[in-house]
């Protein structure tokens, strides 16, 4: 059974005079799941974000979160959120302890031992703790997130809301920060997650949320949309001369065919074909190098949406022009 | 379309406001770019200026400079001569230099560095990107207003009031000798540095803060605020001078006006702060 929403966007607008920051935002995020809202620069993504904690207030449309009305609610919904945004946001003259502490207070966690001792803990985890006498603005960008990181989960968040938190950082530190992520999720954190690199969202999104122009095109877990996008196994197989190749377009169970630099791609309506035609092409002569079954990415998915979503939108300018 | 303006309700959590105010007082303490001209400031104001211009008048006698001084202070309201003390001419025109000169100074040093730091505090959070921070914070929007506007005031209303009482030591042991003893702060100088001063501050400081909260950087700000600041300094000044060249009854009644302005100052303030404009985005209302 799926979790209760924790997030509900319904048809959200949001203009900044005349330019569009969101038109028509359906978005639901599930407890204890990660949403990973994908799209360009310019998406509505960060948009999104403030919408959520209320730091906007929406044109058009509703927002829920925890069941409460942002615009209204905004203190409590802000105290059970925890934010990293693409900039750390953190202040350059203070020490380490000086921002986890002024966060603390801000979140109700007051002064003393006690909170020292949980910000030494969340120091910990994301492995900054022997920074933390040190002012911000000597820090790296990798230790700017981490401390970020440990601030977002100072007070416990019911929602973490990560606005590309991996910008600027090196492959080893945005691995290691995609993996703290993944950790979260285990205390029972609800996760949303802007990103525009798709490698990021890859094998961490319980849920995705492909956005464009102010909208989601598509949503869903990648496993669903995969199916939805390649509802047929894809075969990806390789031949000495291609050429052999092209007779599986006609063959039994072969859906689709579409021939590739040194090979060819199948689409097939059972996987248990495979041995059938490869014993074909070898009873043709032909010298199968290589038979690989293909595992759509999310990098795949989303040229996939994109693509549709470009092409529905050609075909409503061509159909209005009629 | 636009998005009705947000009001937030609920009640000002002091510990919000003070948690704000601290933390931006903290900074303020590690920027020594900044405090260290403050204090140059203050020390010229309060300290060398007045021991200078004190110690010459006192220490070179009736000569002719010190002479036109005194005929210069008759000049002043009556009720302002009746209170000048000392026997000579050079006790007299020093006692009149201590008391009623240096006012203004009360008023331009405070206001001067509580604009300065107001002038940043609010878009100084934009451009360093921490506004992010505190629009996603639950501090409410006039628990960070108001957290600001103490940050800067404390400041400037230290300066003084440090600076007042070197300024004071000062002037008791130089002219002190002359007048028969210790005699500053007069009564009029009580009232103003606790009455005058402080709602002359808030009411410059809540319109810098609405300046810092409009405008696209820090530059703007300062320069705005410079504009704003200069005829507030001299409205202050005058209405210093003339509390303590009228008693002490017209001191309370300037400082009561200056309150009452300075409150409804603030409370219009608040509302030039909105979380969208802690994110840099001006056109969301």
């Amino acid at each position: 059974m799926e979790p209760a929403p924790v997030i509900e966007l319904d048809g959200v607008a949001k203009w900044f005079g005349p330019n569009p920051g969101l038109t028509d935002l359906h978005l639901r995020a599930a407890s204890g799941r990660i949403t990973v809202l994908l799209g360009p620069n310019g998406a509505g993504k960060t948009t999104a974000i403030r919408m959520i904690t209320g730091a906007f207030s929406p044109d058009g449309g509703s927002v829920r979160v925890f069941g409460l009305d942002p615009a209204r609610d905004g203190a409590e919904v802000r105290s059970r959120c925890g934010v990293v945004s693409a900039k750390p946001s953190l202040y350059d003259r203070l020490s380490g302890w000086d921002n986890l502490r002024y966060s603390a207070e801000l979140h109700g966690l007051g002064r003393g031992p006690e909170v020292d001792q949980r910000i030494a803990e969340a120091a910990e985890r994301f492995g900054i703790e022997a920074a933390l006498d040190g002012q911000v603005g000597s820090y790296s960008t990798g230790m700017k997130t981490r401390l970020a990181l440990a601030r977002s989960v100072l007070h416990r968040p019911e929602l973490l809301l990560y606005d590309e938190p991996t910008s600027g950082l090196d492959p080893e530190s945005s691995h290691a920060v995609l993996e703290l992520i993944r950790e979260m999720t285990a205390d029972g954190s609800t996760v949303v997650m802007c990103t525009h690199l798709l490698l990021e969202a890859e094998g961490l999104a319980d849920q995705v949320v492909v956005m464009q122009d102010g909208t989601d095109v598509v949503s869903g877990s990648p496993g669903d949309l995969t199916r939805r996008y390649w509802p047929h196994d894809v075969v990806r197989i390789g031949a000495e001369d291609p050429t052999g190749l092209d007779a599986l377009a006609r063959a039994t169970g072969v859906l689709a065919y579409e021939r590739t630099d040194g090979g060819a791609t199948l689409h097939l309506d059972d996987p248990g074909r495979v041995p059938d035609l490869v014993a074909a092409l070898a009873a043709a002569g032909v010298r199968v190098t290589r038979v690989v079954p293909h595992e759509p990415t999310l990098e795949d998915l989303y040229f996939a949406v994109r693509q549709t979503a470009g092409h529905s939108r050609l075909g409503a300018v061509e159909g209005s022009e009629v | 379309m636009a998005a009705p303006r947000v009001v937030e309700h609920g009640p000002l959590r002091w510990d919000h406001l003070r948690t704000v105010a601290r933390t931006d007082l903290k900074q303020l303490v590690q920027a020594r770019d900044y405090w260290i001209p403050m204090m140059i400031l203050g020390g010229i104001f309060f300290v060398f200026v007045p021991t200078v211009l004190l110690l010459t008048i006192t220490q070179i006698g009736n000569v002719g400079a010190v002479e036109q001084l005194s005929q210069a202070l008759e000049i002043l309201p009556q009720n302002a001569q009746e209170q000048i003390k000392g026997d000579s001419e050079s006790g007299r025109a020093a006692y009149a230099l201590a008391v009623y000169l240096f006012a203004p100074v009360a008023v331009v040093v405070p206001i001067t560095i509580s604009t300065a730091v107001g002038a940043a505090t609010i878009v100084g959070e934009r451009e360093r990107g921490t506004g992010e921070f505190l629009a996603h914070s639950p501090a409410g929007i006039r628990e960070i207003f108001y957290g600001k506007l103490a940050a800067s005031l404390v400041p400037g209303y230290l300066t003084t009031i440090v600076g007042f009482g070197i300024y004071a030591l000062i002037v008791n042991t130089i002219v002190g000798p002359d007048v028969g003893g210790w005699f500053f702060p007069t009564p009029q100088w009580w009232v103003l540095m606790l009455w005058v001063v402080p709602p002359f501050l808030a009411l410059t400081l809540s319109l810098v803060l609405r300046l810092s909260a409009k405008v696209k950087s820090t530059a703007a700000a300062q320069q705005a605020s410079a504009l704003v600041s200069l005829p507030l300094i001299m409205v202050a000044y005058s209405q210093a001078t003339g509390s303590l060249y009228g008693g002490a009854s017209l001191a309370w009644y300037v400082g009561a006006a200056a309150w009452v302005l300075a409150v409804l100052a603030l409370w219009r303030g608040v509302r030039s702060v909105t979380r969208a404009r802690l994110l840099g985005v001006a056109d969301e209302q």
